[in-house]
């Protein structure tokens, strides 16, 4: 537990912590921040291999057709644990592990607001994952029904589901506290002279994500408690001999579902505006637009879940209304990738890794974003629906997209959290072999899309062989390229080039005036901010 | 905001969370097996409930103490309130899941069973009217009309919400004898409406034959009304808490955010019951 802090605590600030639980105990009952966050980041790379290690199994059975590693049945289990486990266990804990860090050192407060509350938070979800990984060894498997839990098959699956809609209603117990947390430390914690137009644009993408947390986790929760009562207490929500409808299952599951693509893609947005005009030694251009643009992509993600469902059956004008709503969203992404190449334009670049990160992130995540827009577009999606078109494109964002900004982000504030910089050599292997390898995953997949592959089945028609093929060999390159970042962590924790408080040359920001390591507290009395 | 800020209550390490988890764990566990008939299910799930009450109590109490100690300066007071709000929001959105699945079912899923291939072909002589069980509803039911016991407790939700404020102009006035008297009717009259909730779900249950599994109506019917009695029993709960701090004399015209913050929810739970009423009971 303690291999992340390297007991940053009380060296730089004097603060003894006698009387506070030492050990294990320490971390079971902590109520500070970087505790906390230091636990959901921990966490989450653990869910993060967990995920993957089904992800690589995925990929074995795909590497060939014909049947060869395991059963389909199990394979099913495999391809929806695989997008719970990285929705709800690796992507989301991860971002609000970097908001306990962060948000209150860029805004100048003692704490997160609640500090007791955060840290049930964080503790929930070790539970959570318990039930949802242990519904793999009980009768009939884990659920099989797609990540998306569709009615009516979540509706027939064995215990394995019931085990997923608990965990799934203490994740979003988890999530909706961390949320109110996050949005009530921004809106009433920050120092004397942050006004909200002055604050580091992560605050404001995580303020912004915050609030489509509390507004679409109990419409999720809402969701699985009518698959529940549908299986064991007679109703029929999504039972049409009983006067309901399996298509409303859709809708509201979306209704919390494409927000929640926006939840696990803001944050990205926020950390890479702080590592880009730090690289580029220039402020970020237009602030005020991506403020905006962050609020209307909000906004906006209110009004086009039906994107998701062009095929399972919707009068025509709702097919219209859905698609260019869905294509207007283009427009406030397309004004955020403006504003960070603008950032870059005639500044000083260097590319430490996060700077490389980061760049990789805007290169490969609007690729994700242009196969979105064509998504988008009706006709088209009819064709590729439930394809690996869909299955390269969401890759595309929420691997390339969030997880790269993960990665951007972990290097850059690495030496706030451990005193140390990250191996430099290391970090742009791991840049490296982590994009080289991910195109070679994902993007054949484009290709076995467009061709007919469907999604989620564990065999396939021979012509789709070669790319599959390809596509498995990138993904084991991937898998094993994620292990770098472990010796990297390991390595930074325990020692190497000692960091300054201001860690990177660019680098602006509250959080860069305090120690690297940052001490265990911080800002007790809040700084005045002048900017 | 003044260059000198109060410093921000952080409080001590907690064992309560840890608690709270591992009650949780236990319920989820335990309900998950117990609605699969495993024998351990319901010791495991009242466990995880008793953890839970041990939990609540001795966080809550540990809260009331920080309180009265006072330890929640101004900015605190602020950060309970955002977050307070924030919290009925997304109380707000749990609600709205299921007015949705009622809206959905009523202006679309129902008219479409009802019409072209599905009548010709699927459900033949459906007619898709509301109140319905679905096309392959087996037994007969009675709606529940609007202007028996739902008016009564409309009207007595209504009630309460004057005697709730009426004892916060007391705190406000220092008329603690007013502050306990509204406070007292205001939980008595929640008392009565989940008794009289409860003798309409016998009702419903004995002499209309409208369970919960009478098709889309009896599921909508009772997952809506149910949870919001639900909250209406957390309500009173929370509002007894405040009646029992104010006999201990907690609270003062500046100093009384846990007392708003149950009124707050108390009068949410009143407003979702007078879209029940209209949506659920009356149209």
């Amino acid at each position: 537990m303690t291999t992340l802090t390297h007991d940053p605590i009380d060296t730089a600030s004097g603060h003894s912590h006698a009387h506070g639980p030492t050990g294990l105990m320490r971390w079971i009952t902590t109520t500070n921040h970087k505790d906390i966050g230091t636990m959901y980041m921990i966490f989450s790379f653990i869910m993060f291999l967990s995920g993957g290690v089904m992800a690589l199994t995925i990929r074995a059975e795909l590497f060939q057709p014909g049947l060869q590693v395991v059963e389909p049945e199990f394979f099913n289990q495999l391809t929806t644990m695989h997008g719970l486990v990285m929705v709800f266990g690796a992507i989301m804990p991860a971002f609000v592990g970097f908001a306990n860090w962060m948000v209150p050192l860029m805004i100048g407060a003692s704490d997160m607001a609640f500090a007791r509350m955060n840290n049930w938070s964080f503790w929930l979800l070790p539970p959570a994952a318990i039930l949802l990984l242990g519904s793999f060894f009980v009768p009939g498997g884990a659920t099989a029904a797609g990540w998306t839990l569709y009615a009516p098959l979540s509706v027939q699956m064995g215990m394995g589901m019931d085990l997923a809609i608990f965990a799934i209603h203490i994740m979003g117990i988890s999530s909706i506290m961390g949320a109110i947390n996050i949005v009530v430390t921004i809106l009433n914690m920050r120092a004397p002279g942050m006004t909200m137009m002055k604050m580091p644009l992560f605050c404001w993408t995580w303020l912004i994500t915050a609030y489509l947390l509390i507004a679409v986790m109990p419409v999720l929760a809402g969701a699985v408690t009518m698959i529940l009562t549908d299986r064991h207490f007679g109703t029929s929500f999504f039972n049409a001999a009983g006067g309901g409808d399996p298509v409303m299952y859709q809708h509201i599951f979306w209704f919390f579902g494409h927000p929640e693509v926006y939840i696990m893609i803001l944050p990205a947005f926020g950390i890479v505006s702080q590592i880009i005009p730090t690289f580029a030694r220039k402020p970020l251009f237009g602030y005020a637009s991506m403020v905006y643009a962050t609020a209307s992509i909000a906004i906006l993600s209110f009004v086009v879940w039906a994107h998701h469902m062009f095929t399972t059956g919707m009068p025509a004008a709702g097919q219209l209304f859905f698609m260019y709503a869905t294509m207007l969203i283009a427009v406030p992404t397309g004004v955020k990738v403006f504003n960070w190449v603008a950032t870059m334009w005639r500044g000083s670049m260097t590319f430490e890794s996060p700077m490389l990160w980061a760049t990789g992130f805007i290169f490969v995540f609007t690729m994700g974003g242009f196969t979105g827009l064509i998504c988008a577009i009706a006709p088209i999606d009819i064709q590729v629906q439930d394809t690996y078109y869909v299955v390269a494109h969401f890759h595309y964002v929420l691997v390339a997209g969030s997880l790269f900004a993960l990665f951007a982000g972990a290097y850059y504030w690495l030496p706030k959290w451990t005193g140390h910089m990250p191996n430099e050599f290391l970090g742009k292997l791991h840049f490296w072999c982590s994009i080289v390898f991910f195109n070679i995953t994902f993007f054949p997949m484009h290709f076995l899309g467009l061709a007919g592959m469907p999604r989620r089945i564990p065999d396939y028609a021979l012509q789709f062989a070669d790319f599959n093929a390809l596509a498995t060999i990138g993904a084991f390159g991937f898998g094993l390229s994620q292990l770098i970042f472990l010796v990297v962590v390991v390595k930074c924790v325990r020692g190497g080039e000692k960091a300054e408080a201001q860690s990177w040359e660019g680098a602006e920001g509250l959080e860069w005036t305090v120690p690297s390591p940052a001490p265990h507290h911080t800002f007790e009395d809040a700084p005045v901010f002048k900017g | 905001m003044s260059e000198t800020l109060e410093r921000y209550f952080v409080p001590e390490p907690s064992k309560f969370p840890i608690f709270g988890s591992v009650a949780l764990l236990l319920f989820g566990t335990g309900a998950a097996l117990w609605l699969n008939k495993v024998g351990a299910g319901p010791w495991l799930f009242f466990a995880g409930i008793a953890i839970l009450i041990y939990m609540l109590f001795g966080w809550f109490g540990q809260v009331v103490r920080e309180s009265q100690g006072g330890h929640y300066g101004k900015r605190v007071d602020v950060s309970f309130r955002w977050s307070m709000g924030w919290f009925i929001f997304s109380e707000v959105m749990f609600f709205a899941a299921f007015f949705g699945a009622l809206f959905y079912v009523r202006v679309l899923a129902l008219p479409w069973l009802s019409t072209g291939d599905n009548e010709a072909v699927l459900w033949q002589g459906f007619s898709g009217e509301w109140p319905s069980a679905g096309p392959r509803a087996h037994e007969a039911f009675t709606p529940m009309g609007a202007w028996g016991i739902p008016a009564i407790n409309t009207l007595i939700l209504l009630t309460s919400g004057v005697t709730l404020t009426w004892a916060h102009y007391g705190l406000l006035g220092g008329r603690r004898g007013q502050l306990k008297l509204g406070l007292f009717l205001t939980i008595l009259l929640g008392a009565i409406f989940i008794g009289l909730q409860a003798y309409e779900y016998l009702h419903a249950y004995v002499d209309l034959n409208l369970r919960l599994d009478s098709g889309i109506y009896g599921s909508t019917f009772y997952l809506l009304t149910g949870f919001h009695g639900l909250h209406v029993t957390v309500g009173a709960i929370m509002l007894t808490v405040m009646l029992f701090r104010v006999f201990a004399g907690h609270f003062d015209a500046e100093h009384h955010f846990g007392f708003e913050a149950a009124a707050w929810y108390w009068h949410f739970v009143d407003v979702v019951w007078l879209f029940l009423f209209v949506v659920v009971y009356w149209l």
